[in-house]
């Protein structure tokens, strides 16, 4: 599990000064959905995203994969920039190694195709077997790798449960034998009792295949389970990024203090002692000295301005 | 304490398509003066549809089968004609929705939408009403009233549009508050702050507040009392910390043992096998027992009738029966018991 962060070896994926911007209608600047996005991702890394909803953690998972386009910044997998034009043979490459986990099985499975077209349509996009034997041998290996019946490829969505049609949409995902998998919010929409069958699913699939994650998500609870690290954003900008157990721990950015404050908890007495904490943006002083994005102890970033990370690195310090 | 509300062996049905589904399975419950009370349950269990039974918002396709709903002493079982219910619905029993974004009418202002929940329930009319919409708005937490009453839903944040669902409901001046998943819309910092509003306007106007959930975070957070639900039956009720740390029935062992905050990173999390019954068909036994590795050869032949674990927790299960083998329950639970004996 625990990620081994000496190794020399380059990031599978890395993000630099990533900024997207949507056009408003009626408006001349366009709106900055997120700016000054910087972090690497390892390979056989969990590695998560966290924010409120409208915060941009979509966004950032959706530019990767280049369904938004970037306006500034870019984007390198394996040791190329993919984002921007790039040639026709690595864009195959792409659409092959980076694969994509959606929230809802309920709305992400076409209804009217059969489990068997939902499952080989990137196979068919990108012509990846010979032979309809061979097509058809993979969909049966896919559906086996998690956990459903190779009966099931004459199905239709609508016949399964939703913990069954989040299996199909992972099938779907591995079917291209991706390197790197892209999950938005895969367990929100699912039952408690079948979060934990798609939450295993990825881990065991991590596990024998070497898979890297992004995971992106709201809930505090689930991303400290899954994730090695995780960044968190709000409004637009990455506000702190630690190994997940040192973010838990000690949480620096008063952001993250406020969303940690707020995490629910499973424990009555934990819950009615719990002090939630409320973050003000303005108690900030960034107009006098501008925040940077800075290591403030070994692996764990945050942004502050000078004078908040002196206050954090003495509290860190031990006593 | 004052019982408010009292349900006993509850059936609803649903006629589907000519065929006959039981929803609501011989469900009981209390409910007291004062307390919040959690209906804990994974998607289709029936909560909503045990709720909507005693406002009287079945669909017309539901009835109830058999079973009683005393409230205020009077059974309100037989209920069949709307007028009946108008009474109840609202006036005595009203409900907080889920969804903010589809709860509220978008094309009228927000202060009408509450006002008219004001005329009809509490007889005033023109600026008194005007003036006690003010009251409402500023009790759930929002400022600058007179603007904001004027403003449509679409000109209201997530957090802001559930406030002004709950003023509605706050409106009619109810004893008994509903609350069907009133945060699973919401990110988490605003759902902190909605639970406790809802708590502030309970202790201000001394309300019974139910909550219908299936987020164990929420019901730790708010209930007095936890009540489990399972293919339409409550199958364990009790104290929160009589179910979050005493918990007797083996679904609920399952429940709270798939949380990924009870697992161990880099284990495999304990996952429930299987699927729900189909409603469709009679139940025999328990209904869990299908899923229930552990399950006893009486689960699958005899329903397991309420057992009294202490007078005020009960789990239908035959484990608790003087006869059964004493079965260990899962390692997160033997934990969670640690901490029973340290809280009793």
């Amino acid at each position: 599990m625990a990620y081994d962060y000496n190794s020399s070896k380059p990031p599978l994926l890395e993000v630099r000064n990533m900024r997207v911007e949507f056009r408003v209608a009626g408006r001349r600047t366009p709106f900055v959905a997120v700016r000054d996005i910087n972090f690497a991702i390892h390979e056989g890394e969990t590695f998560g995203l966290v924010g409120e909803s409208g915060s941009g953690k979509t966004t950032i998972g959706r530019a990767i994969i280049r369904i938004n386009p970037l306006a500034e910044g870019e984007v390198i997998f394996q040791g190329e920039r993919i984002s921007g034009k790039i040639p026709a043979e690595l864009d195959r490459s792409v659409i092959q190694n980076i694969q994509m986990i959606f929230q809802d099985p309920m709305a992400s499975l076409n209804e009217r195709a059969k489990v068997d077209y939902i499952i080989s349509e990137g196979l068919i996009n990108l012509k990846l077997f010979k032979s309809e034997e061979e097509r058809r041998a993979k969909v049966r290996q896919a559906l086996l790798d998690v956990g459903l019946l190779p009966e099931f490829s004459s199905r239709f969505p609508h016949e399964f449960s939703g913990g069954q049609r989040q299996r199909i949409g992972v099938a779907r995902a591995l079917i291209m034998n991706p390197r790197f998998i892209i999950a938005d919010e895969p367990i929100s929409a699912l039952d408690v009792s079948i979060r934990a069958q798609v939450l295993n699913l990825l881990s065991q699939l991590q596990k024998e295949r070497g898979l890297t994650y992004l995971i992106i998500a709201h809930d505090l609870s689930v991303m400290r389970f899954i994730t090695d690290r995780i960044a968190v954003i709000s409004k637009g900008v990455i506000v702190e990024l630690a190994d997940t157990e040192e973010l838990f721990a000690h949480p620096l950015h008063p952001y993250t203090q406020a969303l940690l404050s707020a995490v629910p908890s499973p424990d009555p007495i934990v819950e009615r002692q719990k002090k939630l904490l409320v973050y003000d943006p303005s108690q900030h002083r960034y107009s006098e000295s501008p925040p940077s994005w800075r290591e403030v102890t070994p692996r764990h970033y945050v942004l502050a301005n000078d004078e908040e990370a002196d206050s954090y690195r003495t509290r860190l310090s031990p006593k | 304490m004052e019982e408010i509300l009292k349900i006993v062996d509850l059936v609803v049905k649903f006629s589907l398509r000519g065929r006959v589904l039981t929803a609501i399975r011989g469900a009981s419950l209390t409910l007291n003066q004062g307390e919040t009370l959690a209906i804990v349950g994974e998607s289709g269990s029936g909560k909503s549809v045990f709720c909507k039974s005693f406002i009287g918002m079945l669909d017309n396709n539901g009835w109830v089968d058999s079973g009683h709903i005393f409230f205020e002493g009077k059974d309100m079982a037989p209920y069949t004609k709307e007028r009946d219910w108008l009474a109840i619905r609202g006036k005595k029993i009203a409900m907080v929705f889920q969804d903010p974004m589809t709860a509220l009418n978008p094309l009228r202002t927000v202060g009408l939408q509450i006002q008219e929940v004001i005329e009809l329930h509490q007889r005033l009319r023109g600026g008194e009403a005007r003036q006690r919409t003010y009251e409402i708005l500023k009790d759930v937490g929002i400022d600058d009233v007179e603007m904001r009453y004027k403003q449509y839903p679409h000109e209201f944040s997530g957090g802001m549009r559930q406030r002004v669902v709950i003023a509605i409901a706050m409106a009619c001046q109810a004893r008994i508050l509903v609350c069907d998943e009133p945060t699973t819309a919401l990110d988490v910092t605003i759902q902190a702050q909605i639970l406790q509003l809802i708590r502030d306007l309970q202790h201000k106007y001394n309300l019974t507040v139910i909550y219908i959930t299936h987020d164990l975070g929420v019901v730790a957070n708010v209930a007095d009392r936890v009540a489990v639900m399972y293919a339409g039956d409550i199958i364990e009720c009790g104290t929160a910390e009589e179910v979050f740390y005493n918990p007797q029935h083996p679904y609920t062992w399952a429940l709270l043992s798939s949380l990924p905050q009870l697992g161990i990173k880099g284990e495999p999390l304990y996952s429930i096998k299987g699927t729900p019954p189909n409603l469709f068909q009679e139940i025999k036994g328990d209904a869990f027992a299908p899923r229930n590795p552990q399950a006893l050869k009486i689960d699958f032949l005899e329903r397991p009738p309420a057992f009294q674990v202490s007078p005020t927790h009960f789990a239908k299960t035959w484990l608790l029966d003087p006869r059964a083998p004493k079965l260990q329950p899962p390692p997160a639970i033997m934990a969670l018991r640690a901490k029973f004996s340290e809280v009793s």
